[in-house]
């Protein structure tokens, strides 16, 4: 075990080092003035251009530069925006909302995804199981931005069950709207593919060698069908993190919550280009770490993944 | 003697002895693609989403047969949020133009985006997916890091950070969300190709087919790729409708299509100031846009059964 | 295991029954509707008893068992008769009475050891369950007591290991203690060995019977082997398309079979067949002339089309952090094949028997040694000859599901090998392709069709005609008839045979099985763990094997201890 977070850490490094290359050097180092091209056709102040000149090392050498920009992100000194603040501080704040809503989100996904997949599953071809089928379609197939508005209008506006926008007290009550949106598409996802292990499982010859043990049938199927069906609704999970993140820039849009999204939605939209740069590394790192923790979670549901590679 | 040490036959009219591994005869040849193609054109979600897949591609190819309204031109702002009137069924946008008119054109960005990346990235992602599973090797690990790295961006964040490249954000079109999510979605594909090839790539038939002397490179064109296309089909046919979301979720955040080019995303995003005051102008396209994504789910998952090896006769 | 004749003698009063089927109909429900799998199945076992049934895939052998546990498929149910378990009808019986029953009074033993451990869970785990399910005392010293009795050696260590780490025979030794942990009345074994080695299958049999008969339990044996059935079971049951056809005492079964099914099983079955050549033998009458076509053609040329010469295959092992160590899956290995005759390689798995194939066959490079075809070394074929080589030496492989692209129908199968050699024009392929499917024996008709329609040995059959078209010179068989029903093998084998006779083929026939090599081959080479252990004559090796190993594999073969009067012959 201890090998294999090992090894699995020495994998994340070349990762996460080639993926920020890869962000760096697309809006750094493609050809032109960069700070030009940052901000193409406005202007920004003389002040900001020197402030960024000096942030981003553009007088030194490419690899230097992007050394720089490493040891940078690692201490957090991520420069100013176009209004001189700093944006590491802004990110402290707006962080812990972004990952309330996360969470909130992960949890509404996998605790309904996986009971609901669970009952489909072993009552496949059942009423249940098809009128879940039928909703998971839906679900998948009306994008996270139209499922934010329409909520908004029915549970906000019309129903006033929630507050249709969350604004700058930003807590676990008011978040659940914009969670629900967030965690929608992904648990109809989470659901269809516990349905399957489920059902997959369930005819497996070791599930039939338990009950032929004598094993009661909910002990089969909490140790023997869903221990196992687990593992690749667990790897989904994580695997699902970023769509999550990508979502929450949407979702944080529209219902106005005060996160990291919507710091980036709002760059987005004033094209600050060094801000973008600054928020898309942090959450590639922070989204490689979770992948990690997500692969050890699975190494351990797993015994045969600690040995196998 | 008691009954169980006596010696019993049962007569042999009973089960009259047949030959030794019979031929059958009695059905019609069957390939693997026409079996799976008897068992589609049974299933209802096949029907309905292939009937619906064919309005929508004869909507894209001739919009005018569906509207004689020009979506852009015939704007007045004095029907600013308007009611429906007749020849108008939806209504009017915030500037006054037809909402029934715009979802009609809408329909062919939507779906020329999603038909080309779909495309771009199969071209891509089987070509490497099938030469690094099947080599193995350095290409391989290359790949497999390389596949890593674009794993850890996820797809929304790296279509962002792309399409603030200068090159994109000045010739915003059709083609950069094309190459933008191209760019981000082939290293999935090549995945699934690269399993399903190591999947066959070792099985007897390549293997017996390498020994008849056919060279390496035409085993894996003749024999293992198309053995391993069965879930390329399946993600192809499923990435159609999560492209055309991610196109009109770009565009909504203002990065994707440009707003000359008529599409859902563009007027779910100008729809937004209305959503209180008239929600239909955001919910008609947001209805056409899901329409569209559920079609080619519904066919995925169609064909995804069909061509399950499980079901498959032996 | 013999008991149970000499208990019925002795008792004067009936014994009940442990186990009493009685007309036992199970239907299946399909998407073409209803299908009978069992329509009239009946059997008694006693307690104590073995009883055997036997039968090929498809015959309702295990699904008459899977009923007798009430663990049939969500599909099937039982549409008609009864199972008597001690007197007690639970054909019907309601799911929580079947909990009570299963693993206490019936436990089972499966078939495939390597799915039917749980992989996430640890053995100790899986047997303390079971314990625990029952009623019976569950610590840790339990555990690994029920797993020291079913001959696993370092019980309480390896019971905190996960599936994966054991091998084969030791899950399957593991899944044994799991189904007699509990000490049931009936245990139900279902195939319990078939996916192991020969060696194992024996040990692990050997340690199967003395459990049960050190507990009184009564066995009901699933299997296909006819052989190994009578040599373990005190009754044998034939099943044949749902129904039971024979049943009676194994050996009187074996010796006067009466039902033309029964009689060709045993007439077909390998193990009893190296027996009978023997007795046969002893009457004055030739193998040859019992199996005819194997005999050599003696006007033909009889060089050495093949010398192996200390061949050697080393594989480097990677041992974590860029080491590597170093592992001979073929080690020094030397032996010729001469033209016109069956040379079998045989070993168990991992001898590295399929390596030395593969290396004739030019898609594995030998590390060091020599293959010399037809007087020419093929190390150094390259491009033109090496394409010459492939069309005079051609294999066919084990897994009849895997040898057929599925995507090609018969006709492009057949035709592949010609078009690849761009020999003759469409026209005189397709007579070339109609005349090889005349050869193997199969209609013209079934050009047209695809691999999925067909059944496991015309598929074989398939895979002989494609390696046929290029008119070959050596035919390599890795492992060419394991997978297939008795009869159906036979049937191939025969073919094999046939064709030898009249193209004069020469094959290297790579097997597991030693009954098969006593049907086909002049020569064995007997592999152990990459080395050649001993060479010979067919008659040779059998008669007086020089290995203890040799001996071992011989005697692992099930039934062959079995003595059968030459009238069966």
């Amino acid at each position: 075990m201890v090998r294999f977070i090992f090894r699995r850490l020495l994998q994340v490094i070349p990762v996460f080092l080639g993926t920020t290359l890869l962000v760096y050097y697309m809006v750094f180092a493609l050809p032109g003035d960069p700070i030009a091209a940052l901000f193409g056709e406005r202007q920004p102040p003389q002040s900001v251009i020197d402030a960024l000149r000096a942030q981003y090392n553009l007088d030194q050498p490419f690899w230097v530069q992007y050394g720089l920009f490493l040891k940078n992100l690692f201490t957090f000194n991520l420069g100013v925006d176009f209004t001189q603040q700093p944006i590491a501080a802004a990110l402290a704040r707006a962080f812990p909302v972004t990952a309330m809503l996360a969470i909130e989100a992960l949890i509404i996904q996998a605790v309904f995804g996986i009971a609901f997949g669970v009952f489909a599953g072993l009552k496949k071809g059942k009423l249940f199981d098809s009128t879940v089928l039928v909703v998971s379609l839906l679900v998948i197939a009306v994008p996270t931005f139209v499922l934010g508005f329409v909520f908004q209008l029915i549970f906000g506006v019309q129903l006033g069950w929630a507050k249709p926008t969350v604004g700058a007290n930003a807590d676990w009550g008011n978040l659940i709207l914009p969670a629900v949106v967030l965690g929608l598409v992904s648990f109809a996802y989470v659901l269809r593919l516990t349905r399957a292990s489920v059902s997959e499982n369930m005819n497996a010859d070791y599930v039939r060698t338990a009950t032929a043990k004598g094993l009661s049938r909910p002990r089969v199927v909490i140790a023997h069908i869903l221990r196992n069906s687990l593992i690749p609704v667990v790897t989904y999970l994580g695997a699902n993190l970023g769509g999550l993140m990508g979502g929450a820039i949407v979702t944080e849009g529209i219902f106005n919550v005060p996160g990291v999204g919507n710091k980036l939605f709002q760059a987005i939209q004033r094209s600050e280009g060094p801000t973008i740069v600054a928020i898309v590394s942090v959450l590639v790192l922070v989204f490689v770490i979770t992948n990690l923790l997500v692969d050890l979670l699975y190494a351990w549901l797993d015994p045969r993944i600690r040995y196998d590679q | 003697m008691t009954s169980n040490t006596e010696h019993f036959v049962a007569p042999v009219e009973e089960t009259p002895l047949l030959a030794t591994d019979a031929v059958k005869t009695d059905q019609a040849p069957l390939s693997l693609w026409a079996d799976a193609w008897r068992k589609l054109r049974r299933r209802p979600l096949f029907i309905v989403s292939s009937l619906l897949i064919l309005l929508l591609v004869t909507v894209a190819l001739f919009p005018g047969l569906f509207t004689s309204v020009e979506p852009n031109n015939d704007c007045q702002l004095s029907n600013s949020e308007g009611a429906p009137t007749a020849g108008h069924p939806l209504g009017f946008t915030l500037q006054g133009c037809d909402v029934y008119s715009r979802v009609i054109h809408g329909t062919q960005a939507s779906l020329s985006v999603g038909v080309l990346s779909v495309l771009a990235v199969v071209i891509i992602g089987v070509t490497l997916g099938a030469l690094a599973g099947y080599y193995g090797g350095w290409l391989d690990a290359v790949l497999a890091r390389l596949g890593d790295i674009f794993f850890a961006l996820p797809i929304i964040l790296g279509a962002l950070v792309i399409t603030q490249l200068p090159l994109f954000r000045e010739n915003r079109s059709v083609w950069t969300v094309v190459m933008t999510i191209s760019l981000l979605a082939w290293p999935q594909m090549a995945r699934i190709t690269r399993g399903a090839v190591i999947e066959v790539r070792n099985a007897d038939f390549v293997t017996a087919a390498r020994s008849l002397g056919v060279s390496k490179f035409g085993a894996l064109v003749k024999h293992a790729l198309p053995n391993a296309l069965a879930p390329v089909i399946v993600l192809a046919t499923l990435e159609l409708g999560v492209f055309i979301v991610l196109e009109a979720t770009l565009s909504f955040l203002g990065v994707g299509l440009p707003g000359s080019v008529m599409s859902w995303g563009n007027d779910i995003s100008a729809a937004n100031a209305s959503i209180r005051t008239n929600p239909g102008i955001l919910l008609y396209p947001a209805a056409a846009l899901s329409i569209t994504v559920l079609s080619f789910i519904m066919l995925g998952d169609a064909v995804r059964d069909a061509l399950d090896p499980k079901s498959r006769q032996r | 295991m013999t008991s149970a004749n000499i208990r019925i003698d002795e008792a004067t009063a009936p014994v009940r029954p442990i186990l009493e089927i009685k007309d036992l109909a199970i239907t299946f429900k399909t998407g073409s509707g209803e299908v009978k799998a069992v329509k009239n199945a009946h059997l008694t076992i006693m307690p104590g008893e073995t009883v055997a049934i036997v039968g090929e895939s498809g015959s309702g052998k295990s699904t008459t068992a899977l009923a007798a546990i009430g663990l049939l498929p969500n599909n099937g149910r039982v549409s008609g008769g009864q199972i008597l378990l001690d007197g007690e009808d639970i054909a019907h019986a309601p799911e929580k009475r079947m909990i009570e029953l299963r693993g206490s009074h019936i436990g089972m033993v499966p078939q495939d050891p390597m799915s039917n451990l749980n992989p996430v869970w640890k053995i100790g785990y899986q047997v303390r369950e079971t314990l625990k399910a029952n009623g019976r005392p569950d610590g840790p010293e339990d555990v690994a007591r029920v797993l020291a009795e079913a001959g696993l050696p370092d019980a309480a260590r390896r019971a905190k290991q996960y599936p994966h780490e054991f091998s084969g025979g030791m899950r399957q030794r593991a899944l044994i203690a799991i189904g007699l942990s509990c000490q049931p009345k009936l245990l139900i074994a279902d195939e319990p060995t078939s996916a192991l080695d020969v060696t194992v299958q024996r040990r692990i049999l050997d340690h199967l019977d003395k459990m049960t008969t050190e507990l009184g339990t009564s066995v009901l044996l699933i299997t296909h082997d006819l052989g190994l059935a009578a040599e373990r079971a005190d009754k044998v049951i034939v099943m044949y398309q749902g129904n039971v056809v024979e049943a009676g005492p194994s050996l009187e079964l074996l010796r006067n079979p009466q039902h033309p099914y029964t009689r060709r099983l045993v007439e077909s079955a390998p193990s009893l067949a190296s027996r009978r050549i023997q007795v046969a033998k002893e009457q004055g009458v030739e193998a040859e002339d019992l199996l005819a076509p194997v005999a050599v053609a003696k006007e033909r040329s009889t060089d050495e089309i093949l010398q192996i010469k200390n061949l050697r295959k080393i594989y480097k092992l990677r041992q974590g952090l860029g080491q590597t160590s170093d592992f001979a899956a073929v080690d020094d290995v030397s032996f010729t094949v001469k033209r016109g005759t069956t040379t079998a390689i045989v070993g168990e798995s991992g001898s590295g028997k399929s390596t030395v194939a593969k290396m004739v066959l030019q898609l594995e490079k030998p590390t060091e040694g020599q293959i010399v075809f037809d007087g020419v070394d093929t190390a150094g074929l390259k491009g033109k000859d090496l394409f010459k080589f492939r069309r005079r030496v051609q294999p066919i492989f084990q897994d009849p599901y895997g040898s057929l692209d599925p995507m090609y129908n018969i006709f492009r199968t057949i035709e592949e090998p010609l078009r690849v050699h761009k020999i003759g024009n469409a026209a005189s392929r397709e007579k070339k392709v109609r005349e090889l499917l005349d050869q193997v024996a199969l209609p013209q008709s079934m050009m047209q069709r695809y691999p999925n329609e067909l059944s496991g040995g015309q598929r074989q059959r398939i895979a002989i005609a494609r390696a046929l078209a290029l008119d070959p010179e050596v035919i390599i068989c890795d492992e060419a008839v394991s997978a297939l029903d008795v009869l159906v093998q036979a049937q191939v084998l025969n073919l094999l045979a046939d064709l030898q006779d009249n193209l004069g083929l020469t094959y290297l026939f790579i097997t597991h099985d030693l009954a098969v090599v006593r049907q086909i081959a002049d020569h064995v080479c007997v592999m152990e763990k990459g080395k050649l252990v001993e060479t010979g004559s067919t008659d040779d090796v059998f008669d007086n094997p020089r290995e203890a190993y040799t001996q071992a594999l011989l005697d692992a073969i099930p039934g062959g201890s079995l003595l059968l009067p030459p009238a069966v012959a």
